[in-house]
Parts: C-alpha cells; structure tokens; sequence
C-alpha cells in the first residue's frame, strides 16, 4: 500500500508451543480506523505489542512511518498514541499532572506540555476535572484520560487496546464521539475491541483474527454481505429446539443453535415467519444479519475454555 | 527476514541508556513532593530510636570504643556504623516495595514503555530515585547528628557523597529482588536472611575484631562492612586507612548488581 504508515506481515509469536500469533499481516493507511475483533486470546493484544516492540516476535516485520520495529521503536514511539487495555494513570497526581508527566516521557518541554493540557482536557471532557486524582474518577473519565494523555504527543497513529470496555453506554459514546473527531482531524487508529456496534460504527475496515491468525479482513457491511445472508429469524420458547430439524430448515439457507435459541439464516424470511405465526407460543425475532452474526458464525459459539 | 538472534537480542548485553531516564525521576520526585514529610518522619524515626536507645543506653555501660586504633565514645562508633545502616534500608525499601508497587502493582512502567522510553532508561532511573531517597533520609539522620553534637568532624562532608555511592551500591542490589519477585512478600526474605545478618555482621553495634576470624573473613566481603570501612573514620576526623578495598568491593557490587538487575528485569518484561 503506497500511503500505508503502519505495515505488518508475516508476525509470528510462540509461547512455548502455543501459537498466540501464526502469520498476522494487515495494512493501515493514513486516515483509516482498522479495527481488530476476535476472540479473548485470539492474539490482538499480542499483536499491538509487537508493534510497540515491547513484545519481540520470533518471526516477520513491523514498520512504521517507514521506519522498522524494533530498530526504531523510540523514533516510531514518538508518532504513537497509546492507549492499553488497562489504565496505567498515575494515581498520586490530577488529570493535569498526569498529562504533563507523560508528555515528559516525550521528551517535550513543559511549557509545551502545560499550552496542551487545557486542550487535551476539553477535549476528554474533564475540564473541570484538572485538579482531581484517577482515583475520583468515573470508568468512562479515567479511559478518556488515557486517551488524553495518549494525544499529549499529537500523534499520527493511535492503537487502542479495548478502549471502551467495561464503559456504560453513556460514556462509550462519548468515547466513540471523540474517536469520530480524531478521525476527522485525519489521525489513524488501530482499535481491538469486543463490541460489534462500536467496530461497525467506527472502521473503515475490519479484521478479524482467532487463533491468531487473520481469518477475514474489509468494510464491515462486505464482510457481512460476503459470509451471511441478509435476514436473521431467531426463534425461542417451548418447542423452539424442535424447529431445528423440522420441515422449517428447508426454508432457510442456514440453521444454527445456540443455548434454547435457534437462529434461521434466510434471503427471504417472508415463508419462514408466516409459517412460524401458526405456533404463538413460539417467540421471534426479525432482524438483518449483524456483524455479531459474521463474528460468530466465523469463531464459533463456544465459549473458550481460556475465555 | 532473519530470525532468532538478532530480533531476540541477549538480556545480558550492555546497557542502552540515554537521558530518557530524568523524566522518570522527576515523576517519583513529583509524587514524593506531595508526600516528602510523613515519609521523611518514618525514615528518620526508626533509625533515631536505635540510635538515642543504644548510643545512650548501651553506651553508658560499654563506655568507650577502640576502632582501628582510635578510642572515642561508643555512640560515635554506633553513629558512624548505623548512618550506612540507613543507606542501606532507605535504598532497599525504596528499590523493593516502591520500585515493586510502580512496576508491578500499578503498571506505571508499562505505561512509560508505550511512550519512547526504554525498560533500560527506566531501571536506571528507579535506581537512581532509590538512591537519591536514601541521600535525602542519611541528610536528615546526619543534621540530626550534628545538632545532637555526636560528631562536628568537618570530613563528614566528604562522608555525604560516599553515603550516596553506599545507596546506590543497595539500590543496584535490590533492583534484582525487585525482577525476580512475585510478591511483596518475597522482600521480607530479603530483609532478614539477606540485610538484617549483615546489620549484624558489618560491624554496626560492635567492632568486627569480636566475631571469631572465620566469620569476620566472610563479613570483610560483605558491602555494608566496606561501607562502613569508609565511612566511620570521616566520622572520627580521619581519613580511611584503608580506601581501595572496600571502594573496590562496593564498585563490584553496584557494576554487578545493576548488570544482573537489568537482565533480570529484561527478561521479565520480555514475555
């Protein structure tokens, strides 16, 4: 990719035995979210480190801005905006404290730092929160703290590892609000997360990884036009499991079950909800194929014996 | 791409530092700032009741010490020996369950380490910080000291910069506790199997020539000795009879110890 400023290929980690990454390669262009889902241990935070050169992968290359990982791990630090899957905030300083040491970490003089703070401030909503320590703070305040401190550089590239678990609606959108803006600002962002809504409504492109691997990659509404039929028909309640392997399959291209649900994948939900309105003790639910549907129907329904 | 060595580069090679590691220092300058005075009062506290409690108890009854061939009040001799008593603890403490607490409890390194800092700039720099912090309590010991009238030698100003090189010598040391612990727990071992035998076998409380020859050969290796061996005689207004052994055993165990605390820590963020 000519305008690529983070390129990734052939990434290999082994813990012992274990593969936790097996060949991951991906791109990110300049401007561009990408946004990584995949299973917990399916290698995404494993990958954002060895991007960082924290972590030394026994295979493949990490560049970035056209420089290479780990050779030029400070020059490339120096572009990247970090924000890690748990807060690293210094709790014995306030907001601003927090920011003017980190910027520190830089190598930017304080007079520099201190213009930016109220900025950086305004910007994570904590204006009004200057003096305050983390420990005052709201899960949503502290994670846009993180953010805030993570832009003291002005970074070209911002990785974000889960940035909104653990948030209440509330906060995750104001979360994704200011994510929206620093796209805008055309900043980069590389994002893990487990939220399917905030991966459709933030990356341009999507990967999506398990057992380390990249198992498919694109704009989210291809991804789910590729793997999935349009229409959904989830149907529960007494006798639901039966359905399954009723004269009903036929009317759907695909039938999965999960727990006491089973979902009915269809082109065309129009004879498969008309026969279900003859059992009303059965409930449904019509809805178009989501990238949860992608997620699963490519990682599977189990749940990990890691997870 | 080649592989192996050369991505996975040795955590015994030489140190990478740069000027990276200041910012770091003053973050645990600015965090002390706020709490510089009851930590002040528990550093100095404990070794001041050691001090008034044996010095004056004790040394009624042993009345005078005979040192190297120098005869003074025992509270001198218990003075110049517990200062580098101090040095030791501050560093340790502070290289220990301080460093421990920043590195492992609060993740503030990993949080460092996503800026361009490196885990090298990092250790020195809480090296350093231990270091300084054990200054800042053998200070106040010392102006303590002055005011109590225990010794008014003016070689006690040379006696200041060689109480830093003992705290940088147990903060290097400590740093490798620091790599290889679990817990906070694991420092109570190092406390008493490691610095409290060594309190007692350095010559702090009694002079050396009591122990029998065969432990005081042991003791002549042990870094709190030779810090002592330098320190007392500037106490009693002389120069060190002895100067390049314990300077020398001091340098081994502040190269070393850093050396082996930085591949340990390095191998313990490598994962």
């Amino acid at each position: 990719m000519g305008n690529s400023i983070l390129s990734v290929q052939g990434l290999v980690k082994r813990y012992g035995n274990a593969l936790a990454v097996d060949g991951m390669a991906f791109d990110i262009a300049a401007g561009e979210c990408l946004g990584v889902i995949g299973p917990n241990g399916a290698g995404k935070t494993t990958t954002i480190r060895m991007c960082l050169g924290l972590t030394v992968p026994d295979a493949g290359t990490v560049t970035a801005f056209g420089r290479q990982m780990p050779r030029d791990a400070l020059a490339i630090k120096a572009q990247l905006g970090v924000v890690s899957q748990m807060d690293t905030l210094d709790p014995d300083f306030s907001c601003a404290e927090n920011l003017l040491v980190y910027g520190r970490y830089f190598g930017l003089k304080d007079a520099q730092i201190r213009a930016r703070i109220p900025g950086l401030l305004e910007f994570a909503s904590l204006s009004n929160k200057a003096n305050a320590k983390p420990g005052e703070l709201s899960g949503g305040m502290k994670r846009r703290l993180s953010l805030a401190r993570a832009l003291v550089n002005d970074p070209r590239l911002l990785l974000l590892d889960e940035p909104t678990t653990g948030l209440d609606p509330q906060a995750r959108h104001l979360m994704w609000e200011r994510l929206q803006l620093l796209l805008q600002q055309g900043k980069s962002i590389l994002l893990t997360t487990h939220f399917m809504d905030e991966a459709e409504r933030l990356c341009t492109r999507l990967l999506v990884v398990d057992h380390g691997k990249k198992i498919a990659e694109g704009a989210p509404r291809d991804l789910i036009a590729r793997h999935l039929e349009p229409d959904v028909v989830e149907v529960y309640g007494a006798g639901a499991l039966a359905l399954a392997d009723s004269a009903l399959k036929a009317l759907a291209a695909r039938v999965e079950v999960s727990g006491e649900t089973v979902f009915f994948y269809t082109a065309d939900a129009k004879p498969l909800l008309e026969a279900l309105a003859s059992q009303p003790q059965l409930r449904t639910l019509h809805r178009p194929a989501n990238l949860e549907d992608l997620f699963l129907k490519l990682t599977g329904r189990q749940i990990r014996e890691d997870a | 791409m080649t592989m192996g060595k050369a991505m996975n580069p040795s955590i015994w090679r030489a140190p990478e530092l740069s000027m990276r590691w200041w910012p770091v220092f003053l973050r645990n300058l600015l965090v002390w700032r706020k709490l510089a005075l009851p930590s002040l009062v528990g550093n100095i506290a404990e070794p001041l009741m050691w001090l008034v409690a044996f010095g004056y108890g004790m040394g009624a009854l042993v009345g005078q010490v005979r040192v190297a061939g120098t005869q003074g009040p025992y509270i001198l001799f218990l003075a110049s020996g517990s200062i580098c008593m101090s040095a030791m603890n501050a560093a340790s403490f502070e290289a220990l369950y301080s460093a421990f607490s920043r590195m492992h409890v609060q993740k503030t390194w990993d949080g460092i380490m996503n800026a361009p800092v490196r885990l090298d700039d990092i250790v020195l720099a809480e090296m350093l910080w231990a270091a300084f912090k054990s200054l800042f309590t053998v200070t106040a010991i010392l102006g303590v000291m002055l005011s109590l009238g225990i010794s008014h030698s003016p070689k006690l100003l040379v006696a200041w910069p060689v109480l830093l090189g003992v705290g940088i010598c147990f903060s290097c040391v400590a740093l490798i506790f620091n790599a290889l612990a679990k817990g906070y727990d694991f420092f109570t071992y190092y406390f008493t199997l490691f610095l409290t035998p060594m309190m007692f076998l350095s010559g702090i409380f009694f002079p050396l020539e009591q122990l029998p020859s065969l432990v005081r050969d042991i003791a002549g290796w042990l870094p709190l000795t030779n810090a002592v061996a330098l320190v007392r005689p500037l106490f009693m207004d002389q120069w060190p009879t002895q100067l390049l052994r314990p300077v020398a055993v001091l340098a081994v165990y502040t190269v070393v110890g850093f050396w082996v605390a930085l591949a340990l820590t390095r191998k313990r963020f490598r994962a």
